[in-house]
């Protein structure tokens, strides 16, 4: 393989141990796709740099925080105050992780619109859902570790939701809780999947989706097809132009978290009343709105059974898209994709809103 | 000209990313050092009982955030030392077989005045005061 390198120069040297020629060369056949809506493909590097800022915000709070119901609420206080830039730092990992959260849903309904679902891109989204479930993961886990009360009576709803499921709910909360309530060992649980579990599976993950998104390549949409679309160079012109989008990202999240910075509350008591106005994160208000509007039984069946019924058929759905947007003849109905992706989106806004202001 | 305008940009765009890697850089090397956290400073503290430490024994007494070694030499004689080895922070313990104050981790010795026998302890010991009031044993440092 031809090396672009200085024979006997450093870059020869490293070249030599590392083979970075393989990667310079994959990395100049790289292309991008040109059209109207190229934009949409710089969310999920976004999303990924997101997820960079919450591994290294997290493993600082590390260095401070400690997992148990006497210590956790201090030690966030601790960090808060008394370490040197502690209230920046845990104000990023907040706000990021709700960015990200944001982004990646943008990402997604992207993918939708662009119909870059369809074969053979099945298992990239599929990928994509999945690391979109362990996002969701990582806000319900980290939520509980500061043990303040409106994130211990959110673990409290949360948790008892699973414990409506009909056979195994009962002992899918207890392992959630780590016992009958929600207590000391819950917090120790959720701390053990938030920095070791969630990301061991998440980083497995997203290895193999953005394997899979290098072996297919930028999707172009379908309109686009039999069409030749003009081509950017991966890097370093688009490169570039991500690192920009990281860098609108990063003014994004450093203005928020520097003029909202993310509050403490008060700590949790496990004795007292839950607070009024109590909700959970924002990416839960839509299904948290749905269940309180379904009455207690809809015919013989229990109300917060049949939302749960109704959750997991939608999800269901929504995972199988790239199965069902196809009709016999392989071609993609992207009308009725279109129009399910806008239908979901209408629906995650409005409840979300109502969710919130009511 | 071409070529002086593209090093002008090139000298900008990696001037700037040098400078926003230092700027994340330094809340995160501030962060990673530990605030200082003054101890509530403690002059004088309780050994316990009299009747609690026979004689040619001692233990190890909480002192603010430090240990002290407490020593009952005889009936009537008592001594408080800083339980801290002068040698690598060590908590060192009493050895009624030697009558001395021994460090178990390398082997240093130190005598019934705090000052080394052997082994590699640089420093003695800091010695505290011990006064009785009525049956308790009250440690304090020497002013």
């Amino acid at each position: 393989m031809a090396s672009a390198t200085r024979p006997g120069g450093l870059g020869s040297w490293l070249d030599e141990r590392l083979g970075l020629s393989a990667l310079r060369e994959f990395a100049a056949h790289k292309t991008v796709p040109l059209h109207s809506a190229t934009i949409w493909y710089y969310f999920g590097g976004i999303t990924l740099f997101l997820f960079t800022i919450q591994v290294l915000t997290g493993v600082l709070l590390l260095l401070y925080y400690r997992p148990s119901p006497t210590e956790a609420y201090e030690s966030v206080q601790f960090i808060m105050t008394r370490v040197q830039f502690g209230w920046l730092v845990r104000s990023i990992h907040s706000w990021s992780a709700n960015l990200m959260i944001f982004t990646a849903f943008i990402h997604m309904f992207s993918v939708v619109f662009l119909h870059s679902y369809r074969r053979p891109r099945e298992i990239t989204w599929l990928s994509g859902l999945v690391l979109l479930g362990l996002a969701l993961g990582f806000g319900f886990s980290g939520y509980l570790l500061p043990w303040n009360k409106v994130s211990y009576f959110a673990t409290k709803v949360g948790t008892d939701m699973a414990a409506s499921v009909p056979i195994a709910g009962h002992q899918v909360a207890r392992f959630l809780r780590g016992g009958a309530d929600v207590g000391g060992a819950t917090l120790t649980r959720f701390f053990g999947f938030h920095v070791a579990v969630l990301p061991g599976l998440t980083t497995l993950l997203l290895v193999v989706h953005l394997g899979l998104v290098q072996r297919h390549g930028m999707s172009s949409p379908p309109w686009s097809e039999g069409k030749k679309l003009s081509q950017m160079n991966f890097f370093p012109n688009f490169f570039l132009r991500e690192l920009m989008a990281w860098y609108a990202a990063l003014a994004v999240l450093g203005s928020l978290a520097a003029l909202f910075p993310w509050e403490l509350g008060e700590k949790a008591d496990p004795f007292a009343p839950a607070p009024a106005g109590i909700r959970p994160e924002w990416y839960f208000l839509a299904p948290f709105y749905t269940l309180k509007l379904i009455p207690s039984h809809v015919w013989r069946v229990e109300g917060e059974l049949l939302g749960l019924m109704g959750f997991a058929l939608l999800a269901a759905w929504w995972v199988l898209l790239p199965f069902w947007a196809s009709n016999s003849k392989g071609a993609v109905r992207t009308r009725w994709v279109t129009g399910a992706g806008v239908a979901l989106l209408a629906y995650l806004v409005t409840f979300s809103l109502l969710g919130y202001f009511r | 000209m071409q070529q002086e305008r593209r090093s002008v940009i090139r000298w900008l765009l990696g001037g700037g990313f040098a400078a926003s890697i230092a700027s994340f850089l330094y809340p995160a090397v501030k962060f990673i050092n530990p605030p200082d956290m003054p101890e509530a400073s403690v002059n004088e503290v309780s050994g316990g009982k009299t009747q609690d430490l026979k004689p040619n024994t001692g233990k190890i007494v909480k002192f603010g955030s430090k240990p002290a070694l407490l020593v009952r030499v005889s009936d009537t004689e008592w001594r408080a030392f800083s339980a801290v080895c002068t040698h690598l922070n060590c908590t060192v313990q009493y050895s009624d077989a030697r009558h001395q104050i021994w460090c178990a981790c390398h082997n240093g010795s130190y005598d019934l005045n705090g000052k080394v026998v052997s082994g590699p302890p640089p420093a003695p010991l800091e010695e505290y005061a011990v006064k009785l009031r009525g049956e308790e044993v009250v440690i304090s440092k020497r002013t």
